[in-house]
């Protein structure tokens, strides 16, 4: 197992990487967006053997719901949220100039053209590309929501983030109860209590499978669910 | 607020929790009583709940009427969402939800609030019945109709409605015995919650202190291990005493009177206990969630007053009456 003793984490990052160009505006609108969401999903936030940090991550949780990276990005401390890029699918955050302006001005999202997948562009590529060596990353590597509430097979995206940037911490998030508060194909939400487990950072072994790597990486989701 | 019967309360009030305060903390200094340390520690957390929800309390009234039910309206909507966070609902209820959340819950309160007793006291009981079977029938999801739809009414009935009568006290006309004081109009008003609330926890805890001390014959095992009959005996009677000592707190009262207040008040936060020890017990939790600390959830806090609070309005309804012929 690689320990974070990486050179990337220990040194400051450049100030003109983290000074985000967010203006004054967005920056009050997300974080108003941030505490309705917390208001109306009652959310408490749970750290399990793991604790909030600046270093390099890549949170990856099940998907329920539109609300789940909102949710995510919101119970992360200030400091560790501006450093934080949701990951999300393009054809759903570029549509209209409301969702296009909250995806990118707001919540800075890094978005993903899942219609269009190239060998020389893959997303992973693009996502490495962008997080430089200063932030970090939301991801759902379900792929898409799920409609029963069960998390469905991982796709193979985080192994690859794994195996490229195998210093990354890889932290398990579990989202609890969204998809009843904004279910899949519902826009009205209604208030019930959910909960957000973060779990204990993983890292990609050697010579570890991709398979068993990514049914490792969904057992760590579940077992959140539980504990 | 300046009345000298408002003035003893508060200073009663306050004196009790002081003293139960600084034993808790006694106990908690010295362990070597003999005392089961986690019991004293359920006391202190219990402690430190009455005074956050004293100072809530006290804060809402001295922002007057108004307030007072918008609290109550919040409390409502919070036990609800706890209430229904715990029941499993399926998707053909999201609809009929998000309008009992967002509008039949701050409707009803608008209509205390605006004291239509004679509107608020069927409101939910009847249109929001017929709402909720409706909604979700039209949503097109017919698999255990029935079930689903009575666990939305009774989160509405037990967590909004029942509570509600708790605020709506603070509307009741209430017919001073005595007109040579004449106290201000809502100060007897807000006693009489007061007292309500007061009653409420006093027989909560000595039905605990009882069980403790004499429980032998359990009510139900397999829906609460600590409500004994014993329990049950003990805060009834204390219950009535304390409120029979108290009956100049509460402005229409006669110290009998007070005393069958007591009583009722005792019995109904038992069985509002028990009906919630029941639908934890279905669901597997302990407690509702975790908002004040040791306290579990809001519900966990209310359901006796909830049980206790539309009885409590209608005795005292009659109590005035009988006082003003």
């Amino acid at each position: 197992m690689l320990s974070p003793a990486d050179p990337h984490l220990t040194t400051p990052p450049p100030a003109a990487a983290t000074k985000a160009r967010r203006s004054p505006v967005c920056h009050a609108a997300g974080l108003t967006l941030a505490a309705i969401a917390r208001v109306l999903s009652g959310a408490s936030v749970r750290w399990i053997s793991s604790q909030p940090d600046t270093c390099q991550r890549v949170y990856f949780s099940n998907h329920t719901s539109h609300l789940d990276a909102l949710l995510i990005w919101s119970s992360l401390p200030r400091a560790v949220r501006e450093l934080t890029r949701p990951v999300a699918a393009k054809d759903y955050w570029s549509r209209g100039a409301v969702r296009r302006w909250l995806a990118e001005k707001v919540f800075d999202a890094l978005l993903i053209d899942r219609t269009d997948i190239k060998v020389h562009q893959s997303p992973v590529d693009l996502m490495l590309r962008e997080i430089g060596d200063t932030k970090s990353l939301i991801v759902f590597p379900e792929g898409s929501r799920s409609v029963n509430g069960e998390i469905g097979d991982f796709k193979s995206g985080l192994y690859y983030l794994a195996k490229k940037r195998p210093e990354l911490e890889l932290v398990p998030v579990h989202v609890d109860n969204l998809n009843r508060v904004l279910p899949r194909g519902e826009f009205l939400p209604v208030p019930m209590l959910s909960c957000i487990t973060f779990g204990p950072p993983l890292w990609l072994e050697q010579q570890e499978a991709k398979l068993d790597f990514l049914a490792r990486a969904r057992r760590a989701v579940m077992t959140l669910k539980e504990s | 607020m300046n009345d000298p019967r408002t003035l003893a309360l508060i200073v009663g009030v306050l004196a009790l929790l002081t003293i139960v305060t600084a034993v808790g903390q006694f106990l908690r200094r010295h362990p070597d009583r003999g005392l089961d340390p986690a019991a004293v520690r359920t006391f202190n957390s219990r402690i430190r709940g009455w005074w956050i929800m004293c100072t809530v309390l006290a804060a809402a009234f001295w922002l007057g009427t108004t307030a007072t039910v918008v609290l109550f309206g919040l409390v409502s909507f919070w036990a609800l969402r706890e209430f229904i966070t715990l029941t499993p609902t399926r998707l053909g209820d999201h609809r009929a939800l998000f309008w009992v959340f967002f509008a039949f819950t701050p409707a009803h309160y608008v209509l205390v609030g605006y004291d239509r007793y004679d509107i608020f006291s069927v409101f939910l009981p009847l249109y929001g019945t017929l709402f909720v079977l409706a909604r979700v029938a039209i949503a097109g999801d017919s698999k255990r109709f029935l079930e689903r739809t009575a666990k939305i009414q009774a989160g509405l009935m037990v967590c909004v409605y029942c509570l509600s009568f708790a605020a709506a006290l603070l509307q009741l006309p209430v017919a001073t015995p005595t007109t040579a004081e004449t106290p201000l109009p809502g100060t007897a008003n807000f006693r009489l919650l007061f007292f309500l609330i007061l009653l409420v926890q006093f027989a909560d805890c000595m039905q605990y202190v009882w069980s403790r001390m004499l429980g032998r014959r359990l009510v139900a095992a397999s829906v609460s291990s600590n409500r004994t009959w014993e329990g049950l005996l003990g805060s009834v009677v204390s219950t009535s005493l304390l409120a029979s000592a108290l009956w100049w707190a509460a402005p229409p009262y006669q110290p009998w009177q007070a005393a069958l207040a007591g009583c009722v008040v005792s019995l109904m936060g038992f069985a509002g206990g028990m009906t919630m020890s029941a639908i934890k017990r279905d669901r597997g939790v302990t407690d509702y969630g975790t908002l004040v600390t040791g306290h579990g959830g809001v519900l966990d806090r209310i359901d006796s007053t909830c049980f206790a609070a539309p009885v409590f309005y209608h005795i005292t309804l009659l109590v005035a009456e009988a006082a003003g012929r």
